[in-house]
C-alpha cells in the first residue's frame, strides 16, 4: 500500500506521485513516514527530503514549510522545493557566497538573522545538488 | 465645417491611437491568460493550507488560542488595512472602484471610532493612500506580472507583526477578485482574526502536533494569511489585464467609429467643395456668356 504524496508551494503543484517512503527533515528531527503512519502535523526545516518509489530514492531540497501526514496522504506544503537535478551546482554556490558575504555585512540584528536563514537554505542547496550524483544507490 | 485638411488629419490621428490600443489589447490578452494560470496555479497549496485552517479551528479551543491569530482580541481602536491594486492604469474602472471600497471601509471605520493604518501593493494604491494622507505604513511597488511569495512577505510581515504585538485588533485586506474576463469585483477580506473557511473543517483528523500545537499555530498562521494576501495580489494581476484588455478593446472599437465618422465628413467637405468650384466655374461662364 502505497502513500500517496503531494508536494505543492505557493506556486505550483511541485509532486503529486504514489511512493513508499518519505523521509522528512522536520523541527522536532528527522521523520520517516511509512504508509499507515499517525496523524501529524508538523513543521519542516531547511533539508533534504528524501524520497523513496520503487526502491529509489529521490533528493529534494526544501527550505521549510508543514507537513500534513494522514494514513495514506501525505501532504507537503513548502516554502520552496527543487528536486536535485534541477539545482544548478554553479549557481548555488554563487548564491551561498553571496550569503555569506551578507551575513558579514549585516548591519542590524534583523539583517544577519534573514542573511543566517538564507545561508542555510543556499548549504542545504549545495548538499542536496551533491546528493544526485549518488542518489541512484540505496 | 472644418477643412478637409483638417479632417484628414484627424483621421490619420484617430488610426494611431486605434493602432496602439489595439496593440495594448493584444499584449494584454496573452499577459491576462499567463496571470489566469498563475491564479490557478496556487489554489491548490491554498485549498490544503485552508483545509488545515478549518482543522485547526475546530480542534483548537480555549486557552490554545490565546496570542494567536485565531484568538478574537479586544478592540484596540486601530485597525490594519491592506490594499492591493496595479501599478498602471489604462484598466477602465478597475482601480477607482477598489479605491471606492478603500475610502467606504475608512470612512466606516473612522465612524466606529477606529483609526485604520494602511498598507499597499501596488503603484496606483499607494499613490492614492499616500496623497489622501491615509496612514501609509509600508509598501511595496513594481512586484511584476508573477511575484514570488517571498517578494510580497516584506509588508505583510509589518502588518502581521504589530498585530501579533497587540497593536491592531483586526486586519483587512481589499483587492480585486477575479471572477472572469469580464467581472472583476472589488472585496474586502478580514484576515485577523482568523476566520473558518465556510467550506472545510469537517474531517475531524486528531493530529499529533510537532515539535508543539503552540509552535505549529505560531507558524501556520501567519503563513495562511500570507497566502491569502499572495493570492489577493495575483487575482488583482488577472484582474488587471483583463480590465486592460475590455478597455482597449473598447478603445479600439470607438476610434474606429470615430474614423467612419469622420471620413463621411471629409468627403461630404470634399463634395462640398467640388460643387462649389464647378458652381463658380459655371457662373463664370454664364457671367462671360452674357457680355
Amino acid at each position: 500500500m502505497p502513500i500517496h504524496l503531494e508536494i505543492v508551494t505557493a506556486e505550483r503543484v511541485v509532486l503529486s506521485d504514489d511512493v513508499d517512503l518519505i523521509s522528512a527533515p522536520t523541527r522536532a528531527g528527522r521523520v520517516g513516514i511509512l504508509p499507515r503512519h499517525a496523524p501529524l502535523l508538523t513543521i519542516l526545516e531547511p533539508g533534504e527530503l528524501g524520497i523513496v518509489k520503487d526502491g529509489v530514492r529521490t533528493p529534494f531540497a526544501v527550505s521549510g514549510g508543514f507537513m500534513e501526514v494522514l494514513p495514506t496522504r501525505v501532504t507537503i506544503l513548502a516554502d520552496t522545493v527543487e528536486r536535485a537535478d534541477e539545482i544548478d551546482e554553479a549557481r548555488a554556490e554563487a548564491a551561498r557566497k553571496l550569503a555569506e558575504e551578507r551575513k558579514q555585512m549585516a548591519q542590524s540584528e534583523r539583517d544577519a538573522a534573514i542573511a543566517e536563514a538564507k545561508l542555510r537554505k543556499e548549504l542545504v542547496r549545495l548538499q542536496v545538488a551533491r546528493l544526485k550524483n549518488v542518489g541512484r544507490r540505496q | 465645417m472644418a477643412s478637409s485638411r483638417e479632417i484628414k488629419r484627424r483621421i490619420r490621428s484617430v488610426k494611431n491611437v486605434a493602432q496602439i490600443t489595439r496593440a495594448m489589447e493584444m499584449v494584454a490578452a496573452s499577459k491576462m491568460r499567463r496571470a489566469q494560470r498563475n491564479v490557478l496555479a496556487t489554489r491548490p497549496y491554498a485549498d490544503r493550507m485552508r483545509d488545515l485552517i478549518g482543522d485547526l479551528n475546530a480542534r483548537v479551543v480555549g486557552q490554545a488560542r490565546r496570542g494567536t491569530f485565531l484568538e478574537v482580541r479586544p478592540d484596540t481602536g486601530r485597525v490594519a488595512l491592506i490594499v492591493v491594486t496595479p501599478d498602471r492604469g489604462l484598466a477602465g474602472s478597475l482601480t477607482s472602484n477598489v479605491l471606492r471600497r478603500v475610502g467606504r471601509f475608512i470612512l466606516e471605520q473612522n465612524q466606529q471610532g477606529r483609526t485604520v493604518d494602511t498598507y499597499a501593493y501596488g503603484k496606483k494604491g499607494r499613490d492614492f493612500l499616500a496623497r489622501s494622507g491615509q496612514n501609509l505604513q509600508a509598501e511595496a511597488i513594481k512586484l511584476g506580472d508573477a511575484p514570488k511569495l517571498e517578494q510580497i512577505l516584506g509588508v505583510a510581515t509589518a502588518a502581521l507583526s504589530r498585530a501579533q504585538a497587540g497593536e491592531y485588533s483586526e486586519v483587512y485586506l481589499i483587492y480585486s477578485e477575479f471572477i472572469n474576463t469580464l467581472v472583476q469585483r472589488p472585496t474586502l477580506k478580514k484576515l485577523v482574526p482568523v476566520e473558518a473557511p465556510e467550506d472545510s473543517g469537517g474531517r475531524q483528523v486528531d493530529f499529533t502536533y510537532e515539535p508543539d500545537q503552540a509552535e505549529v499555530l505560531d507558524e501556520l498562521l501567519p503563513r495562511y494569511v500570507e497566502t491569502q494576501i499572495y493570492q489577493a495580489i495575483l487575482e488583482s494581476i488577472a484582474s488587471f489585464y483583463s480590465a486592460q484588455m475590455v478597455a482597449m478593446r473598447n478603445a479600439t472599437r470607438n476610434a474606429k467609429d470615430l474614423v467612419r465618422d469622420l471620413t463621411l465628413s471629409y468627403n461630404k467637405a470634399r463634395q462640398a467643395a467640388i460643387t462649389k468650384e464647378v458652381s463658380e466655374i459655371s457662373s463664370g461662364a454664364a457671367a462671360l456668356a452674357e457680355m
